[in-house]
């Protein structure tokens, strides 16, 4: 199986989606002749034409609203977000058009749209430049939400969200796009709402999403050269949220945790946490644990950075604790 | 580039004499058109008091020459996006006045099967793809719908073509601006058209516009802008006729500004106490029903057996209206999620309040 990087299999599936049907194009800025602002796009113009890779002006509001338009009259459109912090600029057109359009006018007209948006802290770019704002779009009923961790996952949701009929919100994270993984030759699609438990371990479940579930496998197997089994289930999809595939894991190991990106406050986490008090409760053998971003705007400077962002070290202390506090023995 | 052209006016002067070329069964028709949208706004007021309509209601009296004028100048294959302030252009665009009656019901049997409301009226076959509650939320959609005509068709005199309306106060919105920027650059074939009815809320444009001849707000992105008066049923066709055909053949994008006057208050429930006297004495005298019908008895087109006639035809189809309305279901809860997604996905959330979140085995 070829072994690709993650911005390789982005590429590889917009190229193959926009040869498979004429009605798909992207539609972004900066995503033609500079090739994407994180390249995800190059070499599109060159082979498809500014019609299917279309420039946009710096316009947010404006080019996701058209992308809906061009949805509603059978398009499927493609939009890329430079980064999700600018997706703030369009969340009127994304929430309040996107999300609506379908079951406000009684399914008359779907909206067959993806929004791709890398997002995440990590890279020095300061508050307003490293968010991760998918809890957001996760609240709101009419989108599909969905994190590859994976190139594999890249590729398969990727097509899975193109050939949706609905809006869906693609979240890609800046850390993730040179990760390199195996992905499967030929036609590959996600089923979208579904989570996958990547590792299969009994003394704790790890539940994460993105680059989380980067770090969560990488902890799992770390953990396990010292006799700790760690689970490992990865969400790839915030809306719908496979709420019975995360109840199952902690209904067997136990003890959960929940690695986030996000804030910890009204996080992805806290939402799991809650499903995990209705359907695992008589199973925890102690309280859900969170570990999360700290609640500030992400700072500029590198050890500040670092100490607010969640990492596998931040993970394993609370893995521990979680194990300590229930008299855990190999 | 089309030459601009300005119209002076800039208080409605309603129809004059209606021009002899023009047949009289067109003018019949038009007057029909516009009195049944009197008539039906009359009566959502009244169903509105009896609390058969609930949310916002916001109604198209004294714009009904706009109305009616604007939807002439489009052909079945275009498409129209409005505003909230949308039920004469539901009608004029040839939906059942059954069906918009049961939408404002929130009767299964709506335009919108109930899920919209007034301020949502939307209607595939008839090609008016809504009805937008948020202001200016229907500019860059409808941008992008001219934007998808580029890739299925070519320009031409029978090319696909879209109306967006829009009104004075959403001229000061990002989105506008955004719209006919990208319109401009990408040559798309369509027409935004603001219905000046000189008041946002309770603002006028003069408050709220540093330039408040709105039409000329299209020279920023070298998009002809033209001026028309809204009460003349004729010169608002006219007017939008010649921007949507530039839309078609040439692929033009336009901006048709339409002065007109909205007789009462924002909504239903808006006394409009901010308005004069003056201001409400002019609306009154703008108002384009009694105006055609006066055109039209003086031209001899009709006598006034026929227009009471018209007028009493109007109130019927209403009153039919109402009853299909009042006789159609209600949605049933357990229809609550049949329109969450439009591809099934799995583990899509249907628990109602009080529902547990999970069912674990």
């Amino acid at each position: 199986m070829p072994v690709i990087t993650y911005r390789q299999a982005l590429n590889d599936t917009l190229r193959a989606e926009l040869t498979r049907d004429e009605s798909v194009f992207l539609i972004g800025e900066e995503i033609g002749i500079f090739e994407g602002s994180y390249k995800i796009t190059a070499g599109l113009l060159a082979e498809f034409g500014p019609t299917r890779v279309r420039d946009t002006p710096i316009s947010e509001e404006g080019f996701v609203g058209a992308a809906i338009g061009a949805a509603m009259l059978g398009m499927r459109p493609v939009v890329e977000i430079m980064t999700i912090n600018f997706s703030l600029i369009a969340i009127d057109q994304i929430v309040n058009h996107a999300a609506k359009i379908y079951g406000m006018f009684g399914g008359q007209t779907a909206v067959p749209m993806v929004l791709r948006m890398p997002g995440g802290g990590g890279q020095q770019l300061a508050a307003t430049h490293s968010q991760n704002l998918e809890v957001w779009y996760a609240h709101v009923p009419g989108l599909k939400v969905v994190a590859p961790a994976t190139p594999a996952d890249a590729k398969a949701l990727l097509t899975a969200a193109i050939r949706d009929d609905d809006p869906v919100i693609f979240l890609e994270n800046l850390s993730l796009y040179n990760t390199k993984g195996e992905v499967p030759e030929g036609e590959q699609i996600a089923e979208i709402g579904k989570a996958a438990v990547t590792k299969e371990g009994t003394d704790v479940t790890v539940i994460a999403y993105s680059r989380a579930s980067v770090i969560a496998l990488e902890v799992a197997r770390q953990l396990e050269d010292d006799g700790v089994s760690v689970e490992v289930v990865d969400l790839r999809s915030l809306r719908p949220l496979d709420r019975h595939t995360i109840c199952a894991s902690v209904r067997k190991t136990s003890r959960a945790v929940i690695l986030e990106d996000d804030w910890l406050s009204y996080g992805i986490g806290a939402e799991i946490s809650a499903t995990l008090m209705e359907g695992a409760f008589d199973y925890l053998d102690a309280p859900v644990r969170r570990v999360a971003a700290a609640e500030v705007p992400l700072p500029y400077a590198k050890p500040l950075e670092s100490a607010a962002l969640p990492d596998a070290n931040d993970l394993i202390k609370v893995i521990r604790e979680l194990l300590e506090a229930t008299s855990f023995t190999r | 580039m089309v030459e601009k052209t300005e119209v002076t006016m800039d208080s409605g002067e309603g129809t004059g004499p209606v021009p002899a070329k023009e047949p009289a069964e067109v003018l019949l028709g038009y007057y029909r058109d516009m009195v049944l949208i009197r008539s039906f706004e009359l009566t959502a007021v009244e169903m509105y008091k009896r609390a058969k309509i609930g949310g916002y209601c916001h109604l198209n009296l004294g714009e009904e020459a706009t109305v009616v004028g604007l939807t002439a100048a489009l052909h079945k294959r275009d498409y129209l996006f409005t505003t909230y302030r949308d039920h004469g252009y539901a009608l004029s665009r040839g939906m059942a006045p059954g069906q918009v009656m049961a939408e404002l019901f929130g009767k299964t049997t709506g335009v919108a099967k109930g899920r919209g409301g007034s301020m949502h009226m939307f209607d595939t076959e008839t090609r008016m793809l809504g009805g937008y509650g948020i202001v200016g939320g229907q500019i860059p959609p409808a941008t992008g719908a001219a934007l998808a005509l580029t890739y299925r068709g070519e320009p031409g005199p029978d090319a696909e073509a879209v109306m967006c309306q829009l009104g004075d106060g959403t001229t000061n919105i990002g989105a506008f601006h955004e719209s006919l920027n990208m319109a401009a650059i990408w040559d798309l074939p369509i027409v935004y058209v603001i219905v000046n009815n000189r008041l946002g809320m309770g603002t006028t444009v003069e408050a709220a516009s540093g330039e408040p001849e709105l039409y000329r707000r299209g020279a920023s992105y070298r998009i002809p802008g033209e001026r028309v008066d809204g009460n003349d049923v004729l010169a608002v066709r006219e007017a939008a006729a010649a921007a949507m055909e530039r839309a078609r053949a040439q692929r033009q994008p336009g901006l048709l500004e339409v002065m007109s006057y909205r007789l009462k208050g924002h909504s239903v429930v808006d006394p409009a106490r901010y308005r004069s006297s003056e201001d409400n004495e002019r609306a009154r005298e703008a108002d384009p029903i009694p105006a055609l019908r006066g055109s039209l008895l003086q031209a001899g087109i009709i006598d006034e057996e026929h227009a009471t006639e018209i007028e009493r035809e109007a109130d019927e189809q209403v009153s039919a209206a109402v009853a299909f309305a009042d006789s159609s279901p209600d949605p049933a809860p357990g229809e609550l999620f049949d329109y969450a997604y439009a591809t099934p996905v799995a583990n899509a959330p249907h628990t109602l309040p009080g529902d547990p979140v999970v069912e674990m085995p």
